[in-house]
């Protein structure tokens, strides 16, 4: 039984750790499409945050530094994406898929550039970032500390209090997000601009400066989940290190119906999945068996399928998807 | 003007397709050349890679023997990330449509795309890694790693201490199921209660998977863990973890050094080196070459002072009598995981049994599927 409880506490904190950069793409992916941007590029942004970031920490040496990189890095992204959608008016979904493939070139072309690392023996190497680890001065801070006493809880010890000071800042974001959207004028204002650009317009809101921000916003926080990958779980960068992530995170936004909180039990929920897999693939459970692990990494998928078919049909307004969603916003249109 | 204008185009016109006959005709002349032996100047040989060279896995492994091609003289080009698709195809015919005349593709999913292509292009000499296809110019190639796996088993055996060893694999196939099970042979022959515990990631690279797994591993208990995968993430987890780790396709102490012992290795530039030379000295045959320890395709990557005392003595032991013959890795009695005979004594697995592995020795907790 002990040993089942140990498991069980490291199998939640693994989750936290697994929807971690998540839950750092669906809040960017809310920011986005809360003011009327279908935002596809979360994978590529994230990918070159996390190439970036982890660039910014090997020659510096500073974890803030690196994690600052990362964001600016993806807000740099975003911006593209921005300039095409909102001034261009462009396509939303082609410039997204843009994105993200231009992010995962852009993040190897980078990443397989060389840089100057001491080796064993002393010297000076040249070598790609492909091959180089994260120093000490970046990774040390950034790994999981124990709170004193707190994670001594039994079960759910390790899951709140066992884990990297970049989990905490997930989650202030996502509540601080969440007050902002629905608490404060500038959040309601940005939500209208989702619901009815027209309207927001002729209240006299800045329709473009509030979809810059929450655009560029956006791709900030998509930047730093990937540099969580590069600077907390691996500690190296390799090519497409996300590894779809930026995909789960589109998935997931709608998954937890456009709200920062509810996007954190998602993302731990998608995380819980992603752990289970092989967890589960040596296990016997009573009754079904054996659960092949391609079945279990299908299952978030099947669950976003089931909330966009019950949003849908319970056609409550708080959980539809903004009104404006994807269509660009001519200010001359009728 | 206007007539002028159009009198001009029209002599433009007859110009230009003027000259593309005379380009036509210089091509065939340049075909015609190329028949017969190839010189090393004429060679010149195109890779494809699955994955980014930068890994430090297994595309990098085919790489070094790519440099060492270079090296001879030969000119080469590579492309790196050529995906198991049809895009593989059309990365094939561009490279025959450009001036390569001889063709290595490395991973096991191009093989049904040289198969198409090979046809096509019966001037080109094609190379498929991991694969069985042979023809009139397509050679498939590739090394007994199962060997070396041995030899890694009994590092394993010789320095877990609860005989508990984690395997992070890629993905249930015969190459990947060799290896496990021929590691297991290697680790039992020293320990024979030893376990090996494998978990699939169904990915051929994907550095935050792997990582979970060798966690989940060492959470398990495992404290050696080994890997077919390429990324060196199980290793970096098991630094961490205090635990110890081995490699594959390349040597990589740096990333963990206090858990590398050591790393089965690929020497590709072995068969890339005879390879081409055939083609020079005209020997060239549409063959299976399959080759381990004794050939120098494969050796096991040089022990770390990470081992315990005596396991050197102990490998260079089971080297030596691989390489001579007189130890038969898959030779019986063995039986599968479940307990039944899969192999009676006396008996040995032919090749073709050991291409279709398909059921996970004694000794392994996992499941194909």
């Amino acid at each position: 039984m002990m040993e089942f409880l140990d498991q069980l506490s490291l199998f939640l904190q693994s989750t936290v750790q697994m929807g971690t950069p998540i839950l750092f793409g669906t809040l960017g992916g809310i920011l986005n499409e809360k003011v009327g941007h279908t935002n596809l590029g979360v994978e590529g942004m994230m990918l070159v945050g996390a190439c970036t970031g982890f660039m910014m920490g090997v020659n510096t040496g500073n974890p803030v530094l690196a994690v600052l990189t990362a964001g600016l890095a993806g807000a740099l992204c975003a911006l593209i994406y921005a300039f095409i959608t909102v001034t261009f008016m462009g396509n939303h979904t082609v410039t997204g898929l843009v994105l993200t493939i231009f992010g995962t070139g852009l993040s190897s072309f980078l990443g397989n550039m060389k840089t100057e690392v001491i080796n064993i023996i002393g010297t000076l190497e040249s070598k790609p970032y492909t091959q180089v680890q994260l120093p000490a001065s970046v990774s040390e801070p950034l790994s999981d500390f124990s709170v004193p006493y707190l994670s001594e809880i039994p079960v759910l010890g390790n899951m709140f209090f066992t884990q990297s000071i970049y989990v905490y800042i997930s989650i202030i974001f996502a509540v601080v997000l969440a007050i902002y959207m629905k608490r404060t004028r500038f959040g309601l204002n940005m939500r209208m601009i989702g619901e009815n650009p027209a309207a927001a317009d002729a209240s006299g809101i800045n329709i473009t400066a509030y979809k810059y921000i929450h655009i560029l916003i956006g791709g900030f926080l998509c930047g730093m989940g990937g540099a969580y990958l590069s600077l907390v779980t691996v500690d190296q960068w390799k090519e497409n290190l996300t590894a779809g992530i930026g995909w789960i995170a589109v998935a997931l936004v709608i998954f937890a119906t456009w709200d920062p909180i509810k996007a954190i039990f998602g993302a731990y929920f998608f995380g819980a999945m992603q752990a289970l897999g092989p967890k589960l693939q040596n296990a016997t459970i009573p009754v079904v068996g054996h659960i092949n692990s391609q079945f279990l990494d299908m299952i978030p998928y099947i669950m976003t399928i089931v909330v966009l078919i019950f949003i849908t049909l319970r056609k409550k307004k708080e959980y539809q998807a903004p009104a404006a969603l994807g269509s660009p916003y001519f200010r001359e249109d009728r | 003007m206007k007539r002028f204008l159009s009198l001009l185009l029209v002599v433009l016109m007859a110009f230009t397709l003027c000259l593309a006959g005379c380009g036509e005709s210089n091509d065939d002349n340049a075909d015609t050349g190329n028949e017969g032996n190839l010189t090393k100047e004429d060679i010149k040989a195109a890779f494809l890679y699955v994955g980014p060279i930068g890994d430090l896995g297994y595309s990098y492994a085919h790489d070094q023997g790519r440099l060492a091609l270079e090296a001879m003289g030969i000119t080469t080009h590579y492309v790196e990330n050529v995906p198991e698709s049809s895009d593989c195809e059309a990365t094939l015919r561009q490279l025959c449509d450009e001036v390569y005349n001889v063709i290595y593709a490395t991973s096991f999913g191009h093989g049904e795309w040289v198969e198409k292509v090979a046809k096509d292009y019966p001037d080109v000499y094609f190379g498929h890694a991991t694969g069985y296809i042979t023809g009139d110019n397509v050679g498939n190639y590739m090394g007994r790693v199962y060997e070396a796996r041995y030899l890694a088993g009994i590092v394993a055996g010789l320095n877990s201490e609860s005989g508990k060893v984690g395997y992070v694999a890629a993905m249930p196939i015969a190459e990947v199921i060799r290896g496990i099970n021929a590691f297991t042979l290697g680790l039992r022959s020293v320990n024979p209660d030893a376990t090996v515990e494998v978990i699939w990631t169904n990915t051929w690279f994907d550095v935050t998977l792997e990582r979970n797994a060798a966690l989940e591993l060492i959470n398990k208990g495992c404290d050696v863990i080994a890997q077919h995968c390429d990324s060196t993430a199980p290793q970096v987890a098991a630094g961490e973890k205090g635990v110890l780790a081995i490699g594959y396709n390349s040597s990589t102490p740096t990333a963990a050094p206090d858990a590398y012992l050591t790393a089965p290795l690929f020497h590709w530039d072995v068969y890339y080196k005879q390879n081409i030379e055939a083609i020079i000295n005209g020997t060239w045959k549409g063959e299976s070459y399959w080759e381990g320890l004794s050939a120098g395709m494969v050796s096991l990557d040089t022990l770390t002072d990470n081992c315990a005392e005596g396991t050197a003595e102990a490998v260079a032991e089971a080297e030596e009598a691989i390489k001579s013959g007189e130890l038969k890795i898959f030779a019986g009695e063995l039986k599968d995981n479940t307990g039944a005979v899969r192999v009676e004594a006396g008996a040995e697995m032919t090749d073709a049994e050991l291409q279709s592995f398909d059921w996970l020795v004694e000794g392994v907790i996992g499941s194909i599927n």
